[in-house]
């Protein structure tokens, strides 16, 4: 059998050169990570001529809704209002969208907002479906919001609650006095985002192990390649992966 | 050699040896002074039979009496919310379909009802794939209660149960493996209809199973409806009322269980369920007894259900006609498996140059969706399955929250179990029904 190189002078094929690491026990070499973490390409236009890559990702400002909204959405306000005397100091903002009513709650009102959204009667949200948290890292200074879905059973009716708080001071009064089933959900919320809920009888970590450090659902979370056990490579981390961004 | 809370470490010369102390145990056990007091810690889990996968539950008894009841999870958390983030929007339904593996269809659904909703093309999804997810969704809910009634029956000393549970929801598994080629994790819901048809063999198998189940149900009616053992286990056990189940967010058939019909198929209808005619069974004791006699009853509404979904099945797209949405290959059975369909590779590989580019760049780098936010709950056999979807514009997730059903029953607990007996405690976990893969996610 000949060698590679004697084919290369009788053929004239080119035959690659050996790839670093390949053929001594050196590391295998990475191409380096391409500016502002957009991924090995390092493609800083759009090198595709689909059309696809070519828009231009714009986050729209986040907009108030005006009068009227349509559906429940103005019976939910009107009766909040009535109800609630600080209404125009604890709603940050009203937002429909998709159909959807978001009232953006001050973080150091949510309590009473949910309590008089589950008491009163022209209300009567008895059910909060769900706590959550979101991670606006460099969209919103208060970056941390925490997202609440109330459902009202007797009116058939959804509003989501969102209150906004800021990695210095993450701080909001917990719901559980008022919704005990937002227990679990809040420590989720700590657990993921560290957002502190006050008041909360036991905010301790629900989903990682109780001595992990830092919030992992944060979006500035450092996050882990995987090493492979061939000449000291690792797999990248998913943000610094081959891919189109 | 490092010390830790969970695992000291020595080398020896075989290796690496850890030796596993049981983490914060000896702390627990340390606060309680087992000759003079008359209570005990027993930690039952994370690995148990009869906890349902890997919960751990901390109970402090008197004698046989449960005096507190504490409930541990994250033992299955494998971050599928934060993976989401790193992916495009369609590879999102191969991870959500992992988080509640006993009802894969209903993860899908809600995500991809969720996606759809952001994109605005909830209207634009054709009739056939939305009869057609029903119909997979409803004979999901009967394969998970089925696997309930199993693992229930066997917690309970009715072993039998279980091989009878488990044999019929084979057929059902058969079923999904026919239509969307996987028994499990099947990823057949994607944003803006199905991966592919339903198949003629399948439809046969469905009406088989259709004349087969009612049959079987009887069989389960007799071997335990009756039974003196199944009754003392189930009746006034575990009792949650409504004022409770809402208080703690109980949703599904432990709510129905306690009298309140409340289920989202027909309260907040999706997919069409309001032109569907189907009953909500309710019960009003509260206790393991009525959430049994609920769940077999909802199995009979679902097969009503999935015969209504097959007699509506008329031909039609199951996809959406947008193209920079529509998943570009229709999917076949190839000699080596399941792929793109070979007319499909033929034209793009040889005729047209711009279809290859549209498939390429529609697979690897996904479909924008404009920035918002988004809930959509659905009726899971568990409860309300909620998703909470963020766009930020991009061709990924910007976040997906699970509202897990399982993860927010599993709250009730304490509130089950605590002044019961030791024994009751497995009947009363068991009647929530909690699927860890889900509740940790």
């Amino acid at each position: 059998m000949t060698a590679p190189n004697d084919r290369n002078n009788d053929g004239g094929v080119p035959v690659p050169t050996t790839p670093a690491g390949a053929s001594s026990t050196a590391p295998a070499e990475y191409p380096p990570a391409s500016p502002a973490g957009r991924g090995m390409f390092g493609n800083q236009g759009s090198g595709d001529v689909s059309g696809f890559g070519g828009l231009v990702r714009q986050r729209k400002p986040i907009e108030e809704a005006s009068r009227p909204y349509g559906g429940y959405f103005d019976e939910v306000r009107d009766a909040l209002e009535e109800a609630y005397p600080a209404f125009g100091d604890a709603i940050e903002k009203v937002v429909v969208d998709r159909g959807e009513l978001t009232l953006h709650v001050r973080p150091e009102r949510i309590a009473e907002v949910c309590q008089v959204l589950r008491d009163d009667l022209a209300l009567r949200f008895e059910l909060c479906s769900s706590v959550s948290g979101v991670d606006y890292l460099g969209a919103d200074e208060r970056r941390l919001h925490v997202v609440y879905q109330l459902t009202s059973m007797t009116y058939r009716r959804r509003v989501r609650l969102e209150a906004a708080v800021s990695v210095e001071d993450p701080h909001l009064p917990s719901v559980t006095g008022v919704y005990p089933t937002a227990d679990w959900q809040e420590r989720e919320a700590y657990d993921m985002f560290g957002v502190v809920f006050d008041g909360h009888p036991s905010l301790t970590r629900i989903l990682m192990p109780d001595d992990w450090e830092g919030h992992p659902q944060r979006k500035d979370y450092p996050l882990g390649g995987v090493p492979v056990e061939y000449k000291g490579a690792e797999i990248p981390p998913p943000d610094r992966r081959r891919s189109y961004q | 050699m490092t010390t830790s809370n969970y695992a000291t470490e020595r080398e020896t010369t075989e290796g690496k040896v850890f030796t596993v102390t049981g983490g914060d145990w000896d702390q627990v056990v340390s606060g309680t002074d087992p000759i003079n007091d008359e209570r005990i810690v027993v930690n039952m889990g994370p690995q148990h039979p009869s906890t349902h996968g890997v919960l751990r539950l901390i109970l402090e008894l008197e004698g046989e009496t449960v005096r507190e009841a504490r409930s541990v999870i994250g033992y299955l958390h494998t971050g599928i919310e934060k993976n989401l983030e790193y992916r495009n929007w369609v590879q999102g339904s191969t991870f959500v379909t992992r988080m509640d593996y006993l009802s894969p269809l209903f993860n899908e659904t809600a995500y991809a009802l969720a996606v759809e909703k952001l994109l605005g093309i909830t209207d634009e999804v054709t009739e056939r794939a939305t009869t057609i997810r029903v119909l997979m969704m409803e004979l999901n809910r009967i394969s998970s209660h089925l696997v309930w009634l199993a693992t229930t029956g066997m917690e309970l000393g009715a072993i039998n149960m279980m091989l009878y549970g488990f044999r019929e929801r084979e057929y059902i598994l058969d079923i999904f493996e026919t239509i969307t080629g996987l028994r499990m994790n099947h990823a057949y819901v994607r944003p803006g209809g199905v991966a592919q048809d339903v198949p003629d063999e399948a439809i046969a198998k469905i009406r088989d199973f259709l004349k087969l189940m009612p049959k079987k149900l009887k069989e389960y009616e007799d071997l335990l409806s009756g039974q003196p053992i199944w009754i003392e286990r189930t009746k006034n056990v575990a009792v949650l009322d409504v004022t409770a189940c809402l208080a703690l967010g109980v949703t599904g058939p432990v709510l129905r269980s306690a009298g309140l019909a409340w289920d989202l198929r027909k309260t907040m209808p999706y997919c069409g369920y309001e032109t569907y005619e189907f009953d909500v069974p309710t019960h009003t004791d509260g206790d393991v007894w009525g959430r049994y006699l609920v769940r077999l009853a909802e199995i009979r509404e679902s097969l009503k259900l999935v015969e209504q979904a097959l007699d509506r099945l008329k031909p039609g797209p199951v996809m959406v006609a947008d193209r920079k949405i529509a998943w570009p290959a229709q999917l076949a059975i190839g000699v080596d498996g399941m792929g793109n369909s070979l007319e499909h590779v033929a034209k793009i590989m040889g005729q047209s140059m711009e279809s290859l580019i549209h498939h390429f760049k529609l697979v690897t780098e996904g479909f924008r969706v404009p920035p918002g936010q988004v809930y959509v709950g659905i009726e899971s056999p568990r409860g309300e399955l909620g998703v909470h979807a963020v766009s930020d514009g991009g061709t990924r997730p910007y976040r997906v929250h699970y509202r897990e059903p399982s993860f927010v029953n599993l709250q009730a607990l304490p509130a089950m179990a605590e002044g019961g007996l030791i024994a009751d405690v497995i009947a009363g976990g068991a009647s929530l029904d909690p699927v860890m893969g889900g509740c940790d996610r």
